[in-house]
């Protein structure tokens, strides 16, 4: 295995069109044959809300250590379009490459940069060549990649036969263009490219997930079994990827005529005895607070993710964004105990949404896994879960055929920790009485002041035991030097360019960690004030407006960041942005 | 065998005096006896609204939700434990006002729930306003002038929507509709039995001699419930003569049938640590 590349140790390619040029698609089968090749991946998509037309591109980065994020330039730019040349030009690393059809019309003046080198290929050319379809040029410029960086294209075709299982015809077009785009570039264009992927002779048996991929995996690992959602970007692949697999993963999966019904059926479910899950965006999770808090007022385990974008309102539709935070711990009407998970990655997502749903059912809250555009919808190289780690533990749930209490079943009944056990409905013997309204121990409705007052505080008990569980799961966690003379601070998605932001601040000599808070709810506070000692300037690093997790720390532990980087235009942070702005706090 | 005094509770009942709903809860309770079923085995889903406190009456499982909410909460608990006979509770507010989207689609899905609405054509716990249900000139303090809309036809809404079960029953005829719902919960499928409920306080409308003077029994006038057309016919009739009784009942597979996971029993009771890492296969 080797690699060569123009910054670091690291290639970073682009493929660029329009909306239906099948671009995520490519990217991603182009990254997956890397990391059978050996190497490690990040994959990021960015597409406006549109079906045809628009631009659209795919970022893929490929090293021979763990890569987090997309880099801050392209090494070789895929275009399929000659927008793609024109938008994306001042990307391109000086001594890379821009692959495009030889039949764009580049006039003087479009690309104004002589430190790039320019590839035209017959796309459209060798495309018809095999009488294939407008769309297979995608598939031709993988070929060009992989031949401009020597790796082996017999990988790529083996991604093809694995993706187009079945379809000979397919593959085998695909496989005759693969062939055609990468003899063109070894005979053009091979030796003028610097950068190299040769690959190593083992695969070593990663995969490459989403972060929804990782999410579905961990609830059905979880044993989540009933899965209702309404479509809505980011998070629809998620109902996608449950639907086509309810059958093998033992799950019922609907969608729903919205948002409300939705959590309102996770609630039934939740109810019956059955690990239920939904997922959304910023405006289903609008429409959905009300019953949030049915389940936190009834005691029934709940887990809801929101892949975050940015609002107000429709906003940007298929972008990324951080500032649903604040919005998630003060959903729903009156006070409750909940549960907010921030995970930063694909592992991330698959072992918190396993342990939100152990939390849910422990403590009988609902669980809110909160993630992003830039998080659910990107892929990363990871070693395969470790399913066998995922431990279900029911907390209270007693899975019996009759009730065999001394007393009659009180499904609110008032205990030390303020978790009283549940039974299924349906248990001989006993009633299981959920009721919205205040209620007394049985789930009888009542308005009396003590006996309200009571179990508010039955409740709140439950918090008091969340809070302890919460400290000891890790919930901040800090990456990179001990005696750091800067700090980075930040959460969810942004885990990823903070982490290669450390890598390009080591390579400059600068001593520099970051402190990722995993739980927002209950806060970690004893944790975060030990990963705030000393380290040096600390930096807030957030994608939205008004620094919502700075003034969550600001509440919690009494800390102000005298340095923040905030972005809300909808894009995740190039590793770049982070160290700018380290340097600039340096100076 | 399942008793009366079996299903009572300890709550002091806080409905008016003469409410329908008394009639109403007095008949499920018999069709639950006269159907045998275990009070374990059914749940009880209610909305928000006096019909709501129905829950806190009968000694079954309960599950008391938010306004308009009762059905996609029901359909879950059917689906999380196909041995359950689940209710879903309503008012005409839940029911056809926040709620009436669900309508249409529980019956599209056609789930094995009854659905009983307690349609008293106004607003009762929020003291007396215009209900979905209101006829057209209404007058209450939200429609002084008398309200604007004309109402809805929920039997015709469900019939529209391919309910597979649409009935009518009357509260103050507690025999028949002990029958109506006997008949509903042992359908398989969507069961709707919109039951015409007076409201004593503040519907000086619709009361007792209204309906009294008006009801009549489809089955007693030979009205074939299989007979979409006439079903049809049959719901658009209101003013000197009401139906109640079945008027429409058909055939279709329920919801629960396109699950292949529920063909393995009740899902709250299956076993839920299965190794199911091959499908991380796909992703190498």
């Amino acid at each position: 295995m080797r690699i060569a590349g123009l910054v670091d140790n690291t290639v970073s390619f682009m493929i660029g069109g329009e909306a239906g040029q099948g671009l995520t698609r490519s990217g991603s089968l182009l990254g997956m044959a890397f990391m059978r090749g050996g190497f490690h991946v990040f994959g990021a998509n960015d597409y406006p809300s549109v079906i045809r037309g628009g631009h659209n591109f795919y970022v893929l980065r490929a090293s021979d250590e763990e890569v987090h994020s997309q880099g801050d330039t392209v090494d070789l730019l895929l275009a399929l379009n000659k927008e793609t040349v024109v938008l994306h030009l001042g990307e391109v690393t000086t001594g890379g490459g821009i692959v495009y059809d030889e039949k764009t019309e580049l006039k003087e003046g479009d690309v104004e940069r002589d430190d790039v080198e320019l590839f035209p290929f017959p796309l459209t050319a060798i495309v018809e060549e095999v009488g294939g379809t407008d769309i297979m040029r995608n598939t031709v410029a993988l070929g060009a990649a992989v031949g401009l960086v020597g790796f082996d294209k017999e990988i790529l075709k083996g991604m093809i036969y694995d993706a187009f299982a079945g379809r000979e015809r397919i593959i085998e077009m695909n496989n005759r263009v693969i062939d055609l785009g990468y003899e063109y570039a070894m005979q053009r264009y091979h030796e003028t490219f610097p950068c190299r992927l040769e690959p190593s002779s083992e695969n070593p048996g990663r995969i490459m997930p989403t972060g929804n991929d990782a999410v579905a995996l961990g609830a059905i690992h979880a044993g989540c079994r009933f899965y209702a959602a309404y479509p809505m970007t980011p998070a629809s692949p998620i109902l996608h990827y449950l639907a086509a697999k309810d059958a093998e993963a033992d799950m019922v999966v609907i969608q729903t005529e919205s948002e409300i019904a939705a959590i309102n059926m996770v609630v039934g479910a939740g109810y019956a005895g059955v690990r239920a899950m939904t997922a959304t965006s910023g405006g289903g999770f609008c429409l959905m607070t009300e019953a949030l808090g049915l389940a936190a007022m009834i005691e029934t385990p709940i887990v809801l993710m929101v892949g975050q974008r940015p609002g107000p309102s429709t906003g940007l539709a298929t972008y990324t964004s951080q500032g649903d935070l604040l919005f998630a711990i003060h959903a729903s009407q009156g006070e409750f105990p909940s549960v907010i998970v921030a995970p930063g990655d694909v592992e991330e997502c698959f072992q918190l949404t396993a342990e939100a749903f152990n939390l849910a059912e422990r403590f009988q809250v609902p669980s809110i896994i909160l993630t992003d555009k830039y998080l659910v919808e990107s892929h990363k190289s990871v070693d395969p879960f470790d399913t066998n780690e995922v431990d279900i533990d029911r907390g209270e749930l007693h899975v019996v055929g009759g009730w065999t209490g001394t007393e009659e079943y009180k499904r609110y009944k008032f205990t030390d920790s303020g978790v009283s056990p549940r039974i299924l409905p349906g248990t001989k013997g006993a009633m299981v009485m959920a009721n919205s309204n205040e209620h007394t121990e049985y789930g009888y409705t009542t308005s009396e002041p003590d006996e309200t007052a009571a179990m508010v505080d039955k409740r709140f008990r439950k918090l008091d035991a969340l809070r302890i569980e919460i400290e000891s799961l890790n919930p901040v966690k800090t990456y990179g030097d001990r005696d750091a003379e800067v700090t980075l601070v930040g959460w969810g998605s942004t885990k990823g360019p903070a982490l290669e932001a450390l890598k390009m601040l080591r390579r400059d000599g600068v001593k520099a960690r970051f402190v990722q808070v995993v739980y927002m709810e209950p806060f970690p506070t004893e944790a975060l004030g030990e990963a705030l000692k000393g380290g040096g300037k600390h930096i807030l690093v957030e994608a939205n407006r008004t620094a919502q997790l700075g003034r969550l720390i600001k509440l919690n532990n009494g800390f102000s960041f005298e340095h923040v980087l905030l972005k809300y235009d909808g894009r995740p942070f190039n590793p770049g942005d982070i160290r700018a702005r380290v340097m600039e706090a340096l100076i | 065998m399942t008793t009366i005094q079996d299903l009572a509770t300890p709550v002091v009942n806080t409905w008016c005096p003469g409410c329908g709903n008394f009639g109403l809860l007095m008949a499920m309770k018999r069709a639950i006896i006269q159907l045998d079923l275990e009070r374990e085995r059914v749940v009880a889903v209610s909305g928000i609204g006096c019909h709501g406190k129905i829950t806190d009456y009968i000694k079954v499982n309960a599950l008391h939700v938010i306004h308009g909410r009762v059905l996609p909460a029901a359909t879950a608990v059917k689906l999380a434990n196909q041995d359950l006979t689940v209710l879903g509770f309503a008012g005409d507010g839940d029911a056809y006002n926040i709620g009436i989207g669900h309508l249409s689609h529980a019956a599209r899905r056609n789930i094995n729930i009854t659905y009983v609405v307690h349609n008293n054509l106004v607003y009762g716990l929020t003291t007396g306003q215009t209900s979905p249900t209101s006829k057209k000139g209404y007058v209450s303090k939200t429609t002084p002038r008398g309200a604007f809309e004309p109402g809805i036809n929920p039997l015709a809404h469900a019939l529209a929507s391919d309910a597979t079960f649409v009935s009518r029953g009357y509260a103050g005829d507690m025999h028949h509709l002990t029958g109506l719902f006997k008949k509903a919960m042992t359908h398989e499928g969507l069961a709707l039995v919109d039951v015409l409920q007076p409201c004593v306080t503040w519907n000086r409308v619709n009361t007792y001699d209204f309906y009294k003077e008006r009801v009549y029994k489809l089955e007693e006038e030979g009205h074939d419930p299989h007979d979409l057309e006439e079903a049809y016919r049959r719901a658009a009739e209101w003013g000197e003569k009401i139906p109640i009784g079945v008027l429409y009942e058909t055939e279709r597979p329920t919801y629960m049938h396109n699950f292949p996971v529920l063909g393995k029993g009740p899902l709250a009771r299956q076993k839920i640590d299965a190794d199911k890492s091959s499908l991380l296969k796909e992703f190498q």
